[in-house]
């Protein structure tokens, strides 16, 4: 990357907020210092999203194969093989290149130096290391298929992931040991950048839930992905050196491998689903003009989803010869969980009641999201008692519900936060119009897919298959329509991103009028976020009385 | 290629800026030692699912272990001298004490190899050995990335004027992970060896 050049005479800023006090300065990165290694978080920030992006694209595809596939009973378009080649590369893609690395990389790098008031992450270059991890780790998955494709689900459960496509196989694993050393580098640096970089006139409970949110899942990444990486490498060593950890002919035990292996992959549906969290708690209070209701609550239960949640993973193994006091204690745990999270639930609500409701773009995603993920968490509530798990267990009713949990809760959640971000980080507004469109055609799709999954669970059908019984067709042929559907959301919403990036609608410096301390820059941000560091004078969801004059925190923030 | 610093053409001075290194160690480490936990979660399965423990044939041998302990155990106080000359502003001083935790960092690691050419049995013989050469040889690796890392500190400190009283952290930085590795390894000598006795 070449020096930016200094431009002499910096035109006045925009923000009548901020001091002019310095000139020499390259006010902003040009379009070529995206594809460096750069060390400014936004541009990190926006790396992540938009390389996240490419590989949702491409795990679409594969799903739509795969959709396509299950339109008829019979495998007449991909061989099984491929089919579960499809399945795996499908649900590792969306998991550990879509969902994770753009809800915590993408958002977490743009918005916590920001909303903390700083001029970058604690770690700069590690930042840029930790992004740069991730485009090898999908080529090597992509570069699986030469070799048959992993075929063992994301899950890569021995002993089938021993016995079928080792190459494969170890291409996976070493995919996942890049990602997972992202995700603890980048989370190392959230830890450190938001428990000692934060503007001291912000205070503690002023800071943004977004923040809150991103802390708990940093931790709870530090804590479970070294876990995982354990396993893979036992895996590795399996596959590859002749060990036999997990090959019971050998006085190995597969049941090891799910512990070690659910230990992260448990917490990891909350690393995807709390920084989603806190996407809600920042767009709701926004576009709904009204303090979000109970602050503290939702803070705190973004920590206590992070304890109770690295206590919970047996429930995923209920089927697994688990014993009856596990079961026992396992399932408690798990409900235990459904109270945190109903309890943001019920503050979004709160929040929502009676607010002046803007029903933009972001704030449609949003609402969609609290449908569809109260809907995935009632789902995820009938599984997590042991009963009735091993009836629907490794049917189509796991998969409608952790899709509705992952594109419902997930997918909605990025959405609203690249509507509702998208003027700061661009500049521009996105068009409002191919929004609406993109999020009905989204919504319908969704639910067209995934509802009548759960039907198809709860008659029998197995999950992970190319062929099924004739009497499963047409809900099958419903799921299909919906898939295509969604295939063709993608569309508006892309043709909107590379319309509105260069040629929307100027947004200003604060076009939702948020206050949040993101917005108290210029759109785009300079490179060092502002020229002098912003004081934070009032609460970041203080709506309803106007915020200059407002000297410090009201009570019932500060109380 | 270059990277720009955005803070080298951009005057903050008057901001002050926290080395935030040692915290951003010390929560990696944490991190770190969860894998080891998973590692030894995996071998205390084992050895509770196993009747015979370690089955016969993949003994451990002590001697030599133990005379390694004590090494790496005693270093962990070596390197730490180092570190109090360089608050007294002695620079040769830490470096003789670096100097010498890199020879016996250097002794430990000969001692674990020496150990797995003697013991006769390799890394697939069973479920014992599969754990013991997976732990001991990650273990080894931190060690020898503690090495590099106190010869990275040895020859920075050839630099006049790099590190004194007041400017460490980077020698602070290899002493700490130094120390957890020390750490692990007590941890990992009590399951594997010492456990075995019994
Ligand atoms: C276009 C939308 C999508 C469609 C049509 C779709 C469809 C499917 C289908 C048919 C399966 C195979 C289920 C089985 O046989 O067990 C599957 C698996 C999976 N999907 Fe999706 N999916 C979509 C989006 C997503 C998204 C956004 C995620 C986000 C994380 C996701 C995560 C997964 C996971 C984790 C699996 C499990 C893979 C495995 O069992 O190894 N999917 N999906
Ligand atoms: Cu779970």
């Amino acid at each position: 990357m070449t020096q930016t050049e200094l431009p002499r005479n910096t035109p006045p800023d925009k923000n009548p907020q901020v001091a002019v006090t310095h000139t020499a300065h390259p006010k902003k990165w040009k379009w070529y210092d995206y594809f460096t290694f750069n060390i400014d978080h936004k541009v990190i920030g926006i790396q992540y999203l938009v390389t996240a992006f490419l590989f949702y694209l491409i795990g679409g595809l594969m799903a739509i194969a795969i959709r396509a596939e299950l339109a008829t009973p019979d495998a007449d378009i991909l061989d099984p093989n491929l089919y579960n080649a499809f399945m795996t590369n499908h649900g590792t893609i969306m998991i550990f290149l879509w969902i994770v690395p753009s809800a915590i990389g993408g958002f977490g790098n743009y918005l916590v130096p920001l909303m903390v008031g700083a001029r970058d992450m604690a770690f700069p270059k590690l930042n840029a290391i930790a992004f740069w991890l991730n485009p090898p780790a999908g080529l090597l998955l992509l570069l699986s298929f030469l070799f048959g494709g992993s075929q063992s689900g994301w899950t890569a459960y021995p002993p089938l992931s021993l016995v079928t496509a080792p190459v494969a196989q170890s291409l996976w694993i070493l995919a996942i040991v890049l990602v997972g050393t992202s995700s603890i580098l980048g989370s190392l640096n959230f830890v450190i950048t938001i428990l000692m970089m934060k503007v001291p006139s912000l205070k503690w409970d002023q800071l943004p839930l977004f923040c809150w949110a991103i802390l708990a899942t940093s931790v709870l990444a530090l804590l479970s992905t070294p876990v995982l990486a354990a396993g893979l490498v036992l895996l590795l060593f399996d596959l590859n050196f002749g060990t036999s950890f997990f090959k019971p002919d050998a006085g190995g035990n597969v049941v090891i491998y799910q512990h070690l292996f659910w230990f992260y992959s448990h917490p990891a549906v909350y690393l995807m689903i709390l920084p989603i969290f806190g996407i809600m708690s920042e767009v709701i209070p926004v576009h709904a003009r009204k303090p979000i209701f109970g602050y503290k609550a939702i803070a705190y239960s973004s920590v206590a989803i992070c304890v109770v949640g690295l206590f919970v993973w047996v429930h995923h193994m209920f089927t697994s010869g688990t014993p009856g006091w596990m079961r026992m204690f396992f399932t408690i745990s798990t409900l235990i969980v459904a109270v945190p999270t109903g309890v943001k639930i019920f503050a979004w609500v709160a929040t929502l009641w009676g607010g002046k409701i803007r029903f933009t773009s972001a704030m449609l995603f949003a609402i969609g999201l609290l449908s569809m993920f109260v809907m995935g968490g009632l789902s995820g509530v009938t599984m997590g008692t042991a009963p009735f798990d091993v009836h629907v267990h490794d049917t189509y009713y796991v998969v409608g519900h952790f899709h509705y949990v992952l594109f419902g809760g997930s997918v909605f959640g990025i959405y609203a936060g690249i509507y509702h971000w998208f003027p700061k980080m661009t500049g521009h507004k996105l068009n409002e119009f191919l929004g609406r469109t993109h999020f009905f055609l989204t919504f319908i799709g969704t639910n067209l897919t995934f509802l009548p999954m759960h039907e198809l669970g709860l008659q029998g059908m197995p999950r992970r298959v190319a062929m099924y019984d004739p009497q499963f067709t047409s809900l099958n042929e419903i799921c299909t329509i919906g898939a295509f559907i969604l295939g063709l959301s993608v569309i508006p919403f892309t043709i909107n991103i590379l319309w509105s990036w260069s040629r929307g609608e100027v947004a200003g410096d604060n076009p939702w009028r948020a206050l949040t301390l993101e917005w108290t820059t210029s759109s785009p941000p300079l490179i060092e976020n502002w020229e002098v560091l912003p004081v934070a004078t009032h609460g970041p969801y203080d709506y309803g009385h106007s915020p200059e004059a407002q000297p410090t925190a009201t009570p019932e923030v500060s109380a | 290629m270059t990277v720009a610093t955005p803070s080298e053409h951009h005057g903050h001075d008057a901001e002050h800026h926290p080395d935030l290194r040692v915290p951003g160690l010390l929560t990696f480490l944490i991190s770190e030692s969860l894998m080891f936990g998973g590692f030894f979660a995996t071998y205390l399965f084992f050895r509770q699912t196993t009747d015979v423990w370690p089955p016969e044939g993949t003994e451990v041998e002590l001697l030599v272990p133990t005379i390694n302990t004590i090494i790496l155990v005693s270093s962990s106080f070596v390197i730490h001298f180092g570190e109090m000359a360089i608050k007294k502003n002695n620079v040769a001083g830490m470096q003789w004490w670096y100097k010498v935790t890199a020879v016996m960092g250097a002794m430990f690691l000969l001692g674990q190899v020496y150990e797995y050419l003697t013991l006769g049995y390799g890394m697939t013989a069973n479920v014992f050995a599969n754990c013991f050469y997976i732990m001991t040889g990650f273990h080894g690796l931190h060690v020898f990335v503690g090495l590099l890392l106190i010869l990275g500190v040895l020859k920075r400190s050839q630099r006049p004027g790099h590190y004194s009283a007041t400017k460490h952290t980077g020698i602070e930085m290899a002493e700490i992970y130094w120390h957890f590795v020390d750490i692990i390894w007590i941890v990992l000598f009590t399951l594997l060896y010492v456990l075995t006795q019994f």
